[in-house]
């Protein structure tokens, strides 16, 4: 495992979110280290994606605060900050891959423009630059880059998933949430996603968090594993630690509903 | 005798001096409390270069994308004594520059031309005068699409968002494709700029031949969308700069020929089809400077006191 430095990346500090009377999140608290992957797992309805959108900058949350360490300004709040500066970082300093790949790609524009975009959006203006790093990216992500021309909705979905992934690399931020990010593709093409994103994760040193029902992925992917449950975190440790050997009655009963081969 | 008679005709043709409007109307059409409002949106649209100001669009006796806009803020700052001049594809002489000009003849009774050096104030649909515009006129656009990034992204509350932010990394977008997919920047009209290096605008659709012609022009330009109910403005002197990066840069169109009628290789050139063998002649789509340039000519040639 890679040594972590000493500072978090992201804190959620006693973070809630309601809609309404219904509670989607309790009094969260978490930190996030560079580098590290965490896994964010439970049935539909816990709270994950709510999770997730607090963390990512899209959903004000109703109670707390998230804290993230920029680049070159420190920690700052990340609901205190102004919402401009807010997007800057959401295009630089992190991520979002979409469960569908259509709400993350723009699908009337080629793949090269998707990936090119974020450059464009912080100031790229040189098209010979964009395109070259557009190349770089679709490789990286094993998509032919004959096909960089190419309307994404001409593209298979795993290669679409694939894209949304270049789509947020080419900024090379460090962190990057995910939210469901194999549920629609089939086992096979699922596979060969989850190696490609511990590959990346790993060579470029970029923190993830990670939301998935899917118990096989967050073993694959995640270090560090959050179970939740109506709003609350029941359980959280090392994901083997967790999966191995689950304390809270429900995560035992998710461990063992999983099938095995 | 004879020939002063014509040329007085021609004259005549070409301006004609203010009369009493029609009875029945108030002056210009529309009443002065909706043209209060107009000049207010006007006012802030002024302040805040190429920023897009919604106003209350009324109903005019004319169908939107006929320019319902351009009329109405023409209706909101034309005086008594201003000379008007209507241009549609830079001819004095379409359908549409025809009845606008008469329409304002009938309800306002103005004086009008169709010299753009005489004019006051000069709407137009989709050509700036290749005549350099001088300090105090007022240019008027009549726009379709006031919203630069509308195709690119469809929500009115996300590309307001984008515009408060000066978030146009979008529009690049745009042009990359047209690079990606066809070699250069196709987009040859309503070219996208950006105005007082802050708010992305869209010129209307304007050739981007004419997109220069923006850049810190001496007169006061006037944006209306009728439709879309919106206004936006380019004071004089305001820098416009067209998109594009840094190894394509922005082009305008340039032509092989030079016009038919008088010889222009200056100015944007129309493409007649003449005959049924596919012949074809090229002439200057702004008729009053076409018009201009070969009376100058013939005037050389025969020099007056020598009989011609």
């Amino acid at each position: 495992m890679m040594p972590f430095q000493s500072s978090p990346l992201l804190v959620a500090e006693n973070l809630s979110h309601r809609f309404g009377d219904f509670t989607a999140c309790d009094n969260i608290n978490l930190q996030l280290y560079p580098g590290e992957v965490l896994g964010i797992v439970g049935e539909s309805g816990s709270g994950k994606s709510t999770l997730l959108n607090c963390l990512a900058g899209h959903l004000a949350p109703s109670a707390g605060q998230v804290l993230f360490s920029t680049r070159d300004e420190g920690v700052v709040d990340l609901y205190r900050i102004s919402e401009a500066r807010r997007r800057l970082l959401s295009r630089t300093d992190w991520g979002f891959v979409h469960q569908s790949a259509r709400d993350g790609l723009r699908a009337k524009v080629s793949a090269g423009a998707n990936v090119g975009e974020r450059l464009m959006a912080v100031g790229a203006r040189n098209y010979g630059q964009i395109r070259g790093e557009a190349m770089h990216w679709l490789e990286r992500v094993e998509i032919d880059t004959a096909r960089i021309d190419d309307l994404p909705r001409n593209f298979s979905g795993g290669m679409q998933q694939r894209l949304q992934i270049a789509r947020n690399l080419v900024t090379k931020p460090r962190l990057i949430f995910m939210d469901e990010p194999t549920a629609s593709l089939d086992v096979s093409v699922q596979a060969r996603l989850l190696d490609l994103l511990r590959q990346l994760v790993s060579q470029l040193h970029v923190a993830a968090v990670i939301v998935t029902h899917d118990l096989a992925v967050a073993r694959l992917l995640a270090h560090r594993l959050m179970v939740m449950r109506q709003g609350q975190v029941v359980e959280q440790g090392l994901t083997d630690q967790v999966l191995d050997d689950p304390q809270h009655p429900y995560t035992q009963l998710l461990a063992s509903s999983v099938l095995q081969a | 005798m004879m020939e002063s008679v014509i040329e007085q005709q021609q004259q005549q043709q070409y301006q004609q001096a203010a009369v009493e409007p029609e009875a029945g109307y108030n002056f210009a059409f529309l009443d002065e409390q909706t043209k209060r409002m107009i000049r207010r949106s006007i006012l802030k649209a002024v302040a805040i270069p190429g920023y897009q100001v919604p106003f209350g669009g009324r109903e005019m006796p004319l169908p939107y994308g006929w320019g319902t806009g351009g009329i109405q803020v023409t209706a909101a700052v034309l005086g008594r004594d201003d000379v008007l001049k209507v241009i549609d594809q830079g001819s004095d002489d379409t359908t549409n520059a025809v009845n606008i000009r008469r329409f304002f003849r009938r309800t306002a009774g103005v004086a009008t031309t169709e010299r753009t050096a005489d004019a006051t104030l000069i709407q137009t649909r989709h050509r700036i005068p290749e005549t350099p515009l001088s300090s105090g006129q007022i240019m008027i656009y009549q726009v379709p699409v006031p919203e630069p990034l509308r195709w690119l992204e469809p929500s009115e509350q996300q590309t307001r968002k984008l515009h408060a932010m000066a978030d146009y990394g979008l529009m690049s977008v745009g042009l990359y494709e047209d690079i990606a997919r066809l070699g250069k920047i196709a987009t040859s009209y309503d070219y996208p700029v950006v105005v007082n290096n802050r708010y992305m605008m869209r010129p209307s659709p304007i050739p981007k031949f004419d997109n220069p012609k923006l850049d810190r022009s001496p007169a006061l330009q006037l944006f209306g969308a009728g439709r879309e109910k919106r206004i936006y403005a380019v004071p004089p002197y305001t820098s416009v700069k067209s998109l594009d990066f840094e190894d394509y840069p922005f082009e305008i169109e340039s032509w092989e020929h030079s016009c038919s009628l008088c010889g222009s290789d200056a100015s944007f050139l129309d493409e007649l089809i003449v005959d049924d063998h596919g012949a074809r002649m090229y002439v200057c789509s702004d008729s009053d400077y076409c018009r201009q340039r070969v009376a100058a000519q013939s005037a050389q040639s025969t020099p007056s006191g020598e009989p011609s």
